[in-house]
């Protein structure tokens, strides 16, 4: 492994910058989960602005702390994906309707458009996408409050 | 024409020709001499390997006669050498579809019933048992009249003893009824809804067994009526309605016999209705199978409409024809209605016919019965346990005639069913399998000829392809080139000739595991619905998320992939709307790559992206090319540039072999074809390109 190659750092922007030691050159990146919802500490890209692929990390336990710390930073700023917690309530049993929920985002409410924006991903977990592309992640279906079970099992 | 009652001879002599052609399923012989045609004769085409045959002797014997020394006939060697009987399952195919439904045809799910042989015993000695359980209360009737009531009425202290004694009888029978109806209901549905999803995914396993051809030949919305809507239909009919059939057979055969023991004469004016409903049964039966027949077909039309538009919504939307689908889905609603209003009237009449039927038996039950009263032949008693038994006769003889119609659209439901069923696939499984677990890749094709029905499309083609070597499959367009591909993956079977691979006819591996070889990017990319890692990873689902990663990186997908929103777990629609032609044929490319096949088949892999992008892939291609037997189709011939040879495919034939340059130099077919696109002769690409010379990736890999 070759971290000596791998210089990571925020410019005076705050952008993540990634040094190239061969052309002696800064690129500004963006990091870039490859499976976020499968294996999101597992293959990360970090793409220039064009998208064209400058560094692939099999895997973010094998990174420096920094370089970690920077990587984890900017993903959590790109990967908006709050996890439901527990259904507070729906507005109906017919969509589209609104849904009041408890994440580990804070509570808020979004607005379900069709029983196909709920997406099942395994057995147990769930993904659902409101009105405007922001997507509910539902870690684990059976680990919810009986209420919230209750609530959900009505649209599957 | 010769005269056809006379025979005709020729002698064999210089300039004599034999030739033979066909067209649409009739061929010709016909012969020549310089001048003209001297003789033509016209057979079916299943009778094409003698035309051959004779042609091929014809030829050797005039070779023979020329020079002045006949010999014996030669032996056609291509076929018999190899061993393999031409379409092995045509028998069942050919036979031609009863036009009628026969009721029986639902003993053959007897089939899905065999492994729940000993649950269904229990349940029908439950059955027999609960409906005794519910014989009993009228039963007692009798008694509660004749001995409680009656002597009450005529001025006798009330029995309450008695009286408690047989009302308990009543309680008792009644709770009986329910514990063992529950329990039957409950294990028979149990099965029977076993039965059911048995029967579909049987179904559906076989019919994904059943070959390219099939398919071709089948509408989707009707296959997919089939295993879903005429599935849940039998389902329905074993869950629910054979076990009320059952219970209503089983009740008025012990309710017959129950009546026969109280008394015979007033038991056989009971029965009296019955051959007249039997005889009504069966003259509705007819009517209603073909009626309900004809609503399944209707039925999936509407299914066919919906299956043909929904995933061409583009096109219609395009062509703003979507009052015309409307109107083709209402015209096929409206067949529907109709169909089901004629059955509806024969229904509309059946039904209240039995009841009025079963009115008048019961009025004369009622005559009978109070003249022998009146007779001092039976007791009151026994008249009203006859009129209670009498009543629940009736009622289940009138279900039973309502079963006429679920059992009919049961039958037929099971007999298209059974249709998918029965159908043997045109590529057999061979008797005498050879397992392969690793070939070289050496692909022989001999003397292969193959015809779609009666179309013939290649003829005696004749090809060696080395272990390693890369191919380039061009001509235009029509010119069988997906046919000959199609016959190597064995979505075909061909009709003349052998394919080898490694020297073992292809025919001889299970299909299965031969195709796992082979490595396939399709014509027209198809994406299942599911996610982007899901789809490469179709031919390989326990791949690892680095070996995805990989194959997606050699087909230059990587990069696109990770501007999607989730990247790999992004879903992609179900026809892949979601991205690009170009996109979806570089995920094709990966799936295929990622099972790291020996045999890679890219049948125009590469047509829908920009020749860039291209170049891309064809440089990673190089690399997992290398060591693989790869055939590649393209129109764009410089797509081709790194093929070892290059098989020009004209109607069906070879006409030319060889490299690029060499193929120049002659300047035939492929020169001219090639010409055609460049559009000026002196191109570069006679040179060899250097494949090293594309910028260096500058990605690093953290391993
Ligand atoms: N399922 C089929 N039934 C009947 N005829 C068919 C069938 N598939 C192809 N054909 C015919 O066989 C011939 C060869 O078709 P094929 O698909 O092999 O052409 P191709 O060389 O791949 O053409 P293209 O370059 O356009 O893909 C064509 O004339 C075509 O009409
Ligand atoms: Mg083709």
């Amino acid at each position: 492994m070759n971290y000596a190659a791998f210089k990571l750092s925020r410019d005076s922007k705050n952008r993540l910058t990634l040094l190239d030691e061969i052309q002696q050159k800064n690129h500004q990146v963006l990091a870039i989960r490859a499976f976020p919802i499968s294996a999101p500490d597992e293959g990360i890209a970090l793409v220039d602005h064009q998208g064209n692929e400058l560094m692939w990390i099999e895997n973010l336990q094998d990174l420096p702390t920094e370089s970690r710390r920077l990587i984890e930073e900017e993903l959590t700023h790109r990967d908006f994906m709050p996890e439901i917690k527990q259904i507070n309530s729906v507005s109906s049993f017919i969509t589209p309707c609104i849904w009041w929920v408890e994440t580990d985002r804070g509570d808020t409410c979004f607005t379900l458009k069709g029983e196909e924006a709920i997406r099942r991903l395994s057995l147990t977990a769930l993904l659902i996408t409101d009105q405007y592309g922001i997507h509910f992640l539902i870690r684990d279906r059976t680990k919810l409050n009986h209420h919230s079970a209750k609530l959900l099992d009505r649209f599957l | 024409m010769q005269d056809e009652t006379h025979w005709c001879s020729f002698h064999y002599q210089k300039e004599l020709a034999l030739t033979t052609y066909e067209h649409a399923g009739v061929g010709h012989i016909e012969l020549f001499d310089t001048q003209s045609r001297l003789s033509h004769w016209c057979y079916t085409v299943s009778e094409i390997h003698s035309a051959h045959h004779l042609i091929k002797c014809f030829n050797q014997q005039l070779n023979h006669y020329l020079k002045g020394r006949p010999k014996d006939l030669i032996t056609d060697s291509t076929h018999d050498e190899i061993g393999f009987t031409e379409k092995v399952s045509t028998s069942i195919e050919e036979q031609t579809p009863q036009d009628t439904v026969s009721t029986w045809i639902l003993l053959r799910l007897w089939r899905f019933a065999k492994p729940y042989k000993a649950r269904l015993l229990i349940g029908f000695l439950l059955m027999l048992a609960s409906t005794a359980a519910t014989l009993v209360p009228p039963y007692l009737t009798m008694p509660l009249m004749d001995e409680v009531l009656i002597p009450y009425q005529n001025g006798n202290p009330l029995n309450v003893d008695l009286a408690t004694y047989y009302l308990s009888g009543l309680l008792g029978a009644a709770v009986l009824a329910w514990i063992l109806g529950w329990s039957r209901t409950y294990i028979l549905a149990r099965v029977s809804e076993r039965m059911g999803a048995d029967l579909r995914t049987t179904t559906y396993n076989h019919l994904l067994k059943l070959s390219h051809e099939y398919f071709g030949a089948k509408r989707t919305g009707d296959l997919m009526a089939r295993i879903g809507a005429e599935t849940d239909r039998i389902n329905l009919f074993l869950s629910l309605h054979l076990l009320d059939f059952a219970t209503d057979v089983i009740m008025m055969i012990m309710t017959a016999m129950i009546l026969v023991s109280i008394n015979p004469w007033l038991a056989l004016i009971t029965l009296l209705p019955l051959p007249f409903i039997a005889w009504l049964i069966h003259l509705v039966r007819d009517r209603l199978r073909t009626g309900f027949e004809k609503v399944d077909r209707v039925w999936a039309d509407v299914n066919n409409v919906l299956a043909d538009t929904i995933p061409g919504i583009r096109v219609v939307k395009a062509f703003a024809q979507e009052e015309r689908e409307v109107k083709r889905f209402y015209d096929a609603n409206q067949r529907n209605l109709e169909i089901n209003d004629r059955v509806n009237k024969i229904w509309s009449l059946f039904t209240p016919t039995v009841t009025l039927l079963t009115e008048i038996g019961l009025l004369i039950v009622w005559i009978f019965g109070i003249w022998q009263v009146s007779e001092n032949q039976i007791t009151v008693g026994v008249l009203t346990a006859f009129l209670a038994y009498l009543g629940r006769f009736y009622l289940r003889l009138d279900s039973m005639s309502r079963m006429v119609s679920v059992t009919q659209k049961a039958a037929a439901g099971t007999k298209r069913i059974f249709e998918i069923l029965d159908h043997v696939s045109r590529v057999p499984e061979p008797t005498r399998l050879i397992h392969l677990p690793n070939i070289k890749g050496r692909i022989e094709l001999q003397h292969v000829g193959f015809r779609y029905g009666t179309r013939r499309v290649t003829h005696n083609i004749n090809l060696i392809i080395e272990p390693g070597e890369m191919i380039g499959l061009v001509g235009h367009s029509g010119s069988g080139k997906s046919t000959l591909i199609n016959l190597i993956c064995r979505f075909y079977d061909v009709t003349e000739g052998a394919i080898l691979i490694d020297g073992i006819d292809i025919r001889s591996f299970p299909i299965a595991e031969y195709r796992k070889h082979i490595g396939l990017v399709l014509q027209e990319p198809f994406l299942f619905f599911g996610t982007i890692a899901e789809n490469i990873a179709y031919g390989k689902p326990l791949a690892t998320r680095q070996e995805i990663v990989a194959a997606a990186r050699a087909a230059h997908a990587h990069e696109f992939i990770l501007k999607q929103p989730h990247g790999y777990d992004s879903l992609v629609g179900e026809r892949g709307q979601a991205l690009s032609g170009g996109e979806r044929q570089r995920i094709s490319i990966a799936r295929a790559l990622l099972i790291n096949p020996r045999i890679l088949i890219l049948d125009e892999a590469t047509s829908s992206v920009d020749s860039k992008t291209e170049r891309e892939i064809q440089a990673a291609l190089d690399n997992l090319v290398r060591g693989r037997t790869t055939i590649a189709i393209a129109h764009r011939l410089s797509t081709l540039r790194q093929a070892n040879r290059l098989i020009v495919l004209d109607r069906g034939k070879i006409i030319e072999v060889g490299n690029h340059a060499t193929l120049m130099a002659k300047q035939g077919y492929y020169y001219q074809l090639y010409l055609s696109q460049t559009g000026h002769a002196d191109a570069d690409l006679s040179s060899p390109v250097d494949s090293n010379n594309h910028e260096s990736n500058p990605t690093k890999e953290w391993k």
